[in-house]
């Protein structure tokens, strides 16, 4: 399995029956494949739309519905459109169950960096500032390391997304959680052992008393 | 409320106007208004909407051409262009988180003085800006923003100028259409009044100013 999938088979796991969920560009899209049959999710895409669903079958797709990339998708049974103010009043508010975002960097207080790489890559923060700072709960979904390079860092040394700290990340190798300021390896891939991970982590990790195998 | 022609709606645009675009990636812009803009080399624009589309879409043409002085939005990153030219100084591009954007622009529209956020606390978005506590917790100052011109692409339109939304083609428009001195719309459908049942009205027809005609 490929460590995009472990990733967001993990993070499917994490929701329930009934949320509100926003799910960010590249690995956090691909958690909708792995919800459970006979879950009802709400998928908001914040260009103005609860109830997304899966990119329409060609020639199916409708020019005036589409997600936060601009892309055709559809929208299921139950669906509702609403204007952007609407849209980040959802997100601002608190009435955004879970967001998912891809991360660059998490540092040891789980405070994340996602939106630009200075000189190099500077797309605009969009709306990932909003969605970790007004959601109920943040999970992060990336690769643990970069070219080799841990992206658990000590302190980020890329631009922050906000100062609140994320609740979740979830790598190809381990499940983190941050409470108080303190991030705690709680799960590890199956046949990825505690030491390989501290290994591929710069940040200090408290290791759970029992660190479980990750259900995919 | 006037009906008009493309040409002459946008002959009322100056060179040097502040421009709120509807649209999220080009869905919801008014292309034909912005074809026109490009016809008739509108200069020194600043353009205010969420992103500035693709090369070749929405707001992109006017990058593009050169019109831009300078872009207020939440995401340039699918526009290479933009990119280019804001490192080159070409045009000047202020980032501004996607929900305090369209909350500034909501909060000149309703008449508010600002609003606080906690978007952007602890971020490069707060310099400059003043830091509020209220109940224990830091807010960020967001002020107003408004512009001379809106320009909204509506679903359908009647002739008082009421006005409804397609899908998420709605995104900034309702919201741009309460902040600019001088409302201009597109629609894809114009009907007569009567049409669009009150409930279903998305923007009241006092907020427009001219309906570009379908010739």
């Amino acid at each position: 399995m490929d460590a995009q999938t472990i990733i967001a088979k993990r993070i499917a796991l994490e929701l329930r029956d009934g949320m509100l969920v926003n799910l960010g560009i590249g690995i956090p899209t691909l958690v909708a494949n792995y919800i459970p049959p006979g879950t009802h999710i709400f998928f908001q895409s914040e260009n103005g739309l609860i109830g997304t669903g899966p990119i329409p079958q060609e020639g199916l797709a409708q020019a005036r519905l589409t997600d936060a990339g601009g892309r055709p998708v559809s929208a299921i049974p139950g669906a509702s459109t609403f204007d952007s103010a609407m849209s980040f009043g959802l997100i601002r508010g608190g009435h955004v169950d879970v967001t998912v975002l891809g991360g660059l960097q998490v540092d040891e207080q789980g405070k994340l960096a996602n939106w630009m790489i200075p000189g190099k890559m500077v797309p605009g923060m969009g709306g990932a500032m909003d969605l970790v700072s007004g959601a109920k709960r943040v999970i992060v979904a990336m690769q643990h390391t970069a070219k080799g390079k841990p992206k658990l860092v000590k302190r980020c040394t890329l631009p922050l997304t906000s100062a609140r700290s994320v609740d979740l990340v979830v790598t190809e190798l381990a499940v983190i959680a941050y409470t108080v300021g303190r991030a705690t390896l709680v799960e590890t891939a199956p046949g990825v052992t505690v030491e390989q991970v501290l290994a591929a982590t710069e940040s200090e990790l408290t290791v759970a008393p029992q660190v479980l195998s990750m259900k995919i | 409320m006037r009906t008009i022609t493309l040409e002459d709606a946008v002959a009322r645009i100056p060179d040097g106007a502040s421009l709120m675009v509807g649209g999220f990636m080009g869905v919801g812009t008014p292309e034909c208004i912005v074809d026109e803009l490009v016809r008739q080399r509108k200069r020194e624009l600043t353009v205010i909407g969420n992103d500035t589309a693709l090369p070749g879409v929405g707001i992109g043409k006017l990058v593009s051409a050169n019109l831009v002085r300078k872009a207020i939005a939440s995401h340039i990153g699918l526009n290479p262009e933009t990119q280019k030219k804001m490192l080159a100084g070409q045009m000047e591009v202020e980032l501004v988180p996607q929900g305090t954007l369209i909350e500034r622009i909501r909060a000149a529209g309703y008449g508010l003085g600002g609003f606080l956020t906690s978007t952007g606390v602890g971020t490069v978005v707060e310099e400059g800006k003043r830091k509020v506590e209220v109940e224990g917790r830091e807010y960020l100052l967001e002020v107003p923003l408004r512009a001379d011109f809106a320009l909204v692409q509506a679903f359908l339109a009647d002739y008082l100028g009421n006005l409804t939304y397609a899908l998420t083609a709605r995104n900034f428009n309702p919201v741009i259409a309460m902040a600019a001195a001088t409302v201009i719309v597109d629609a894809e459908h114009i009907v007569p009044v009567g049409m669009i049942s009150p409930d279903q009205v998305m923007t009241p027809a006092p907020l427009v100013d001219y309906l570009v005609s379908r010739a």
